[in-house]
């Protein structure tokens, strides 16, 4: 049955030459049936491929011969285990349902347009595919150039808009330099174990010196912070809110940068025997989520908010690759996956029916007009916050757990990250959807709840937020109720606690009481927020800390006045001065040399005469 | 006799020849200038032939008969390229009504 395989990658690859070859002549209604169908299709079929997995049919698929020198083999063949089958499940799934949105979103877009955008959506789907289907490292870049390339089309999409195309070149180019790392640790692999075939790699790990390990892993990790937006490389993510809203839950929320993730937890085995890494990955996942989350706190634009807390939430799952609980991370993909897609499609549906506006200052009192936006919101918002038996809950304290396990300090910090969540989110909740309306009048009059094709994908991620955390049940409450890490584990070892159950249970309820105070806090707080200037550290959270102006002169600006200096000095006098002046010397020549071709035969045959006896002079001064 | 009584000759019909057709403007006298320096070349042939080959002339009567040969084959060369240049200048002379050379000057455009 794992045969069928290819099939999940090919039907977004045909969706993709369908709608953009075709998109001058198709109808949006056909586009969108294309564009959403091909998705379903390979849900149906990544469905499919689960029950067989579950059934203990896991293994690799191979296609046809890719590379092929000296010992060199690299197959194309797609690896159908546990873990896969979890991600093709939350892209296809999720994707679909973001497909379906969009379909209704991008309504205004004229036709051609609009088929570019699902022939790009498509795209970004089938290189998230190959991502996390490949049996080896190539076919992973494959995929992980792809989605780099896809993210680059979609952030630009309104390219119209100069400051979107500088949007989408800032993440292309944060990507490359992590995709830079990726290359080398690639190369240092093969050049070591002769393969990048995962088993092979996997079983091969005595030819690594922990030099080589430590190395390849670091390498790795600098691919990951660039895909999934860590420190230093997190500066393309909010500002990849340029898309449109639907392509943001897609990319920047539920898949995309989910890659980095996935590489860590696919290479499990050989960040376990680097311990040096995994302390780094810890602390920089840490770092990640509290600056992310203290930046989040002073936002104004309700789609930067959901930006910073899905940086600040990649964090939280990089502390759990740093301290080694992989399928706890894993876990936490998938519950984010389900509700920042939700908050993003939310966030999408309050900007529709506030024709545009994105600034939640102008908002408020939005509840009583958009009902169902509203609720579903405050799932999502009650699943980020981690508030009990929603799915970020059992998510987030399994990382929190782990973290208490290794360090103290690091529990400590995942707290502080987990109540500032808690506040930013609520404080967008409350801004956005209680107290006065604050927009103009025509905004007043324009608001509407969003069609059934935008509530439908909403309800159903909701009810996902909640239950989703259902499959991942710590051990305290319910014996054997943590399906998810059972499942994964021929991939990835299961991570035996030492905690006490009463520990546990105290941890738990130390963050959902820090949680509730915190979210009752917030309410009091914004319940009937104003808008007021920000002074003092809320201006300096307000301006991101001042990051991108930090890397703008570290580095943006040294890098284009060293450009602007070669293009001057080097190119302009130096180059292209010696090609004008070869040019203009034959110019000059053959102008001096013309004069020579007078018409007169006399002439001629003298400069003849004169060629001949200057020829034997020389033979006759010269000879030998 | 002495080989450079024949150079001095040569010498002479070949200057002659050069001066002529660098000076004159007359395209029939140019071209019995450039006979008069193939001529020359000829007469040089032959007596370098000669002179080359002195002493094996007594044992053998056909030696030094390739610089003789040569001659020929300039004499032929020489009658082909007037029967193609006579019937220019006749062409010319059908067309401007002279042989002036430097009518022709029109060559450059």
């Amino acid at each position: 049955m794992s045969q069928l395989v290819y099939l999940v990658p090919l039907f977004p690859l045909l969706g993709f030459l369908l709608n953009g070859l075709l998109r001058k002549q198709l109808p949006k209604s056909v586009t969108s049936v294309i564009g959403s169908g091909v998705i379903l299709a390979s849900f149906i079929v990544s469905i499919i491929l689960f029950f067989d997995v579950r059934a203990g049919h896991a293994g690799s698929v191979e296609l046809f011969d890719f590379i092929s020198f000296a010992k060199v083999h690299i197959p194309f063949a797609f690896q159908v285990d546990q873990l896969s089958v979890i991600f093709l499940l939350i892209i296809t799934g999720v994707g679909f349902l973001i497909h379906l949105y969009s379909a209704a979103y991008m309504h205004e877009e004229n036709s051609d347009h609009f088929a570019r955008y699902f022939a790009y959506l498509n795209l970004f789907v089938f290189s998230m595919l190959l991502l996390v289907l490949g049996a080896n490292y190539v076919i992973m870049f494959i995929g992980w150039e792809g989605v780099g390339l896809c993210s680059y089309l979609l952030i630009g999409y309104w390219f119209k808009n100069n400051n979107y195309n500088k949007a989408a070149n800032k993440a292309f180019i944060m990507n490359r330099i992590g995709d830079l790392g990726f290359l080398l640790a690639m190369f240092w692999l093969l050049t070591k174990t002769g393969s990048l075939t995962y088993t092979d790699v996997f079983s091969n790990t005595s030819l690594l010196t922990p030099t080589d390990i430590t190395g390849i892993t670091i390498l790795f990790f600098i691919a990951a912070t660039g895909k999934s937006a860590q420190i230093p490389l997190y500066t393309w993510l909010p500002d990849a809110m340029a898309g449109p809203t639907p392509v943001s839950a897609l990319i920047h929320a539920a898949t995309m940068v989910t890659a980095g993730i996935y590489l860590i937890a696919r290479s499990n085995v050989l960040f376990s025997l680097a311990a040096y890494t995994q302390d780094i990955i810890a602390i920089i996942g840490l770092a990640t989520a509290l600056v992310a989350a203290s930046i989040a706190l002073k936002q104004n634009d309700i789609k930067k908010v959901l930006a910073y807390s899905t940086v600040s939430q990649l964090g939280y799952m990089f502390l759990a690759l740093g301290v080694g609980a992989y399928s706890a991370a894993v876990f936490h993909v998938m519950t984010h996956a389900f509700f920042k897609a939700l908050l993003f499609l939310g966030s999408g549906s309050v900007i529709h029916a506030m024709s545009g506006e994105q600034d939640i200052r102008q908002m408020g009192g939005l509840s009583k007009k958009l009902k169902i936006t509203y609720f579903t919101f405050l799932i999502g918002c009650l699943a980020i916050a981690g508030f009990p038996l929603f799915s970020g809950f059992f998510s987030k304290d399994a990382i929190l757990a782990a973290a208490f396990e290794h360090n103290t300090l690091l529990y400590i910090g995942g707290l502080i990250g987990a109540i500032m969540t808690a506040f930013y989110m609520f404080r967008l909740l409350f801004i956005t959807f209680n107290g006065q309306f604050r927009g103009t009048e025509d905004q007043r009059h324009h608001l509407h709840e969003s069609p059934a094709a935008m509530t439908i994908p909403l309800i159903v991620l909701a009810v996902l937020s909640f239950a989703g955390g259902f499959i991942g049940i710590p051990e305290v409450f319910m014996h054997g109720g943590d399906k998810l890490s059972a499942f994964l584990s021929p991939i990835i070892p299961v991570h035996a606690t030492t905690l006490s159950h009463s520990t546990e249970i105290m941890l738990m309820a130390i963050a959902a009481g820090s949680v509730i105070v915190t979210i009752l806090f917030a309410w009091f707080r914004y319940k009937n927020y104003q808008p007021k200037e920000t002074t003092g550290i809320g201006k300096f959270l307000e301006n991101k800390w001042y990051v991108d102006e930090i890397y703008d002169a570290a580095i943006v600006r040294p890098v284009s006045w060293l450009g602007k200096f070669l293009e001057r000095v080097v190119e302009r006098s130096g180059i292209d001065w010696l090609v004008n002046l070869t040019g203009k010397s034959v110019q000059y020549g053959s102008r001096q040399l013309r004069l020579f071709q007078s018409g007169q035969v006399g002439n001629y045959v003298l400069l003849m005469i004169v060629g001949m006896v200057i020829l034997f002079a020389l033979q006759f001064f010269f000879k030998k | 006799m002495p080989i450079n009584y024949y150079i001095f000759v040569a010498i002479a019909l070949f200057c002659i020849g050069v001066i002529g057709v660098l000076t004159r403007r007359n395209a029939i006298i140019i071209f019995m200038c450039v006979e008069l320096m193939l001529n020359a070349a000829n007469l040089l042939l032959v007596a370098f032939s000669k002179m080359h080959h002195a002493t094996g002339a007594a044992q053998n009567a056909n030696a030094g008969i390739e610089g003789q040969l040569f001659v020929f084959f300039i004499m032929v060369v020489a009658a082909a390229e007037v029967s193609v240049g006579l019937a220019i200048i006749v062409m010319l002379y059908r067309n401007t009504h002279s042989v002036d050379v430097n009518f022709l000057n029109r060559l450059k455009h």
